[in-house]
């Protein structure tokens, strides 16, 4: 118990206590005001070019067309239109739009985690004899850059070989192509690879078959890694545009991403930038619930890549 | 405790063998079923179209007709496409301008940032957010924002300054340079990110040993901070350069290629051949295009490794 406890300071030392400048340089008064002033200049940047556009959208969104169009930087709008987010709910039909996202998301969601969970047991615990050979399949997929897949994954989808299924207009099509994520796949294997392996020794001891050891050891152990791959697939599917804009023809079926571009020409200005606010809010509270586990994710995608 | 330890060998002797002939009969079939969902959605949706790209390359398809072979002649006709000349000197264009914009900001940004010592994740959400935008919003948020009338959102800031209307996405000069700045807004919050994940990783020792040395604050950071996150830096550079030569999305939205298709990209090019033909999809001449890029980025990958390897042997 001692151990972790005594190593702690160190380990906070190394990644907060000490940067480019040391305690001597943070003690002198011109240097301690200099990065004041840097620091306040970064945030003020941060905020009007990071954040700016985003509030922008927030007040034009309640804001009548003719004053956004009038006056587009007027910091606080004339009039005040919240009937703007009920026109684009239901009469745009963003709520059907949105509808459609979520089911595209959740559904692509589920067929990732089930693909790359059950993929990385297999490849990382239960070890066939090919196993090296199927992760270096895996691995080369990522270094295909996905254009090269467009046109014949599209051509697949249009007349799936051997069942001959034809995917277009429905969500299939959006659902299944998302599961051949390598990176998923090599981000989970990885996590698995460095689980105790005395502990599957053990429940395999004890008469635990490898049904019963994913479901109740080795998925219980690896909720970090789930939680960085499902917000990853959620938002990499909130965002998907080409891909959708080609297997979903039927506007029934389509997502906000989709539809948006082509309800902008014929969507009052004020209703329209409202339909985009509903379409960014979902991921951006996300992101700020979700806020470390997007962080460490980011940085973490950068290391594998690497 | 001596006699168990005594026994534990002898036990493990007896299990072995018998786990062993378990795995051959019932974890072979229970590992298939587990293989099963990996094996048929990456073989449907990656591996097979990964092949039939190659073979699609020297074939003319067009879904109808049975493919016939014909060789090279995709890529002949690629090559004398008119627009391919001008689609990959406008990625090459847009690549330049995203690294002039987009390379430099991200270090300065994360440099800075990992030297706050409170709030720092305010200002890492802060950098982040516009990655969450869904691209589409922001792109039809920032085609709003580029009107090129003098009451346009950017105009009016430029009038605050006495600067000019410009005419942003109608003109063929600035309308690339306008999607660069879009998609460095939109892209920057992820690099920051890594490289503050690398900053972090920086040793401190390495920093006592400066200062023990005499460096300054800039030397610190030119002699330590960058070059120990080098790697972090030439790997994001790469993947910059990859994710440019895909770009799509914002130049379909911004402008559809024009004016003059000055933002014809080499993504939209392979996109018109095969989906926006009204003679029915090429796929053939759009397959040999992204093999094409593929091959280019390839080479231009390895090429790029191997002169920083001889440059960080030679140093």
């Amino acid at each position: 118990m001692s151990g972790p406890r005594r190593r702690d300071p160190d380990a906070r030392r190394t990644s907060t206590e000490r940067g480019i400048l040391s305690d001597a340089d943070w003690r002198q008064r011109r240097v301690r005001w200099a990065m004041r002033a840097v620091h306040g200049g970064t945030l003020l940047f941060l905020l009007v070019v990071g954040l700016g556009p985003i509030l922008w959208m927030l007040k034009a969104s309640v804001t009548p067309t003719l004053d956004t169009l009038r006056q587009p930087m007027a910091l606080w709008p004339n009039g005040f239109d919240l009937t703007q987010f009920a026109t684009a709910w239901d009469k745009v039909h963003i709520d059907r739009y949105l509808l459609n996202t979520v089911v595209i998301a959740v559904g692509s969601w589920i067929v990732q985690i089930g693909v790359a969970t059950t993929a990385g047991y297999a490849l990382s615990v239960l070890r066939p004899r090919f196993s090296g050979v199927l992760t270096g399949l895996v691995i080369a997929t990522l270094f295909v850059p996905p254009i090269v897949l467009l046109v014949p994954l599209y051509l697949t989808v249009v007349n799936v070989p051997i069942v001959h299924w034809r995917m277009i207009d429905s969500f299939w099509a959006v659902w299944l192509p998302a599961g051949a994520s390598a990176l998923n796949i090599i981000l989970i294997k990885r996590f698995f690879d460095n689980l105790p392996r005395e502990i599957f020794e053990a429940a395999r001891v004890d008469g635990a078959g490898p049904f019963r050891l994913f479901w109740s050891i080795v998925l219980p152990m690896s909720r970090p890694v789930v939680g960085v791959v499902s917000v990853f697939a959620v938002i990499a599917t909130w965002k998907d545009y080409l891909w959708p804009l080609l297997v979903l023809r039927d506007p029934e079926l389509q997502p906000l991403s989709v539809r948006l571009p082509i309800l902008a020409p014929t969507t009052d200005l004020g209703v329209f930038i409202a339909a985009l606010t509903i379409s960014s809010l979902i991921p951006i509270a996300m992101f700020l619930v979700f806020q470390r586990l997007f962080l460490s994710g980011a940085g973490l995608s950068g290391a594998v890549k690497g | 405790m001596g006699s168990i330890s005594d026994v534990a060998p002898a036990r493990e002797m007896t299990v072995r063998p018998r786990l062993a002939r378990f795995r051959i009969t019932r974890d072979g079939l229970s590992t298939l079923v587990f293989l099963l969902p990996f094996l048929v959605i990456f073989g449907l949706f990656a591996w097979f179209p990964i092949l039939r790209a190659l073979v699609m390359s020297v074939q003319d398809t067009n879904l109808v007709s049975e493919p016939t072979f014909v060789g090279l002649e995709n890529f002949q006709r690629v090559l004398a496409d008119p627009l391919f000349g001008i689609a990959v000197r406008n990625t090459a264009w847009f690549a330049a301008l995203a690294l002039v914009f987009g390379f430099p900001v991200p270090i300065i940004l994360a440099v800075i940032m990992s030297e706050v010592r409170r709030y720092r994740g305010v200002y890492s959400a802060l950098a982040y957010l516009p990655v969450v935008v869904p691209p589409v919003v922001s792109v039809l948020l920032w085609r709003f924002f580029y009107a090129a009338s003098p009451t346009g959102v950017f105009n009016t800031i430029l009038g605050w300054f006495g600067v000019g209307p410009l005419p942003w996405l109608q003109s063929a000069a600035t309308a690339m340079p306008s999607i660069v700045i879009e998609a460095t807004w939109a892209a920057a919050g992820s690099t920051v990110i890594i490289y503050l994940a690398a900053l972090v990783g920086v040793r401190p020792e390495l920093y006592d040993a400066a200062e023990v040395d005499g460096a300054s604050i800039w030397q610190k950071i030119r002699y330590i901070t960058l070059p120990q996150i080098r790697n972090v830096l030439f790997v994001t550079l790469i993947l910059q350069l990859i994710a440019t030569s895909q770009l799509f999305t914002e130049p379909l939205l911004f402008t559809g290629g024009g004016p003059a298709n000055s933002t014809m990209t080499v993504l939209l090019l392979i996109y018109k051949y095969a989906f926006q033909n009204s003679l029915g999809g090429d796929y053939g001449m759009a397959a040999a295009l992204s093999l094409m890029l593929a091959a280019f980025l390839a080479l231009f990958t390895a090429g790029y490794y191997w002169l920083t390897r001889r440059w960080s042997v030679d140093s």
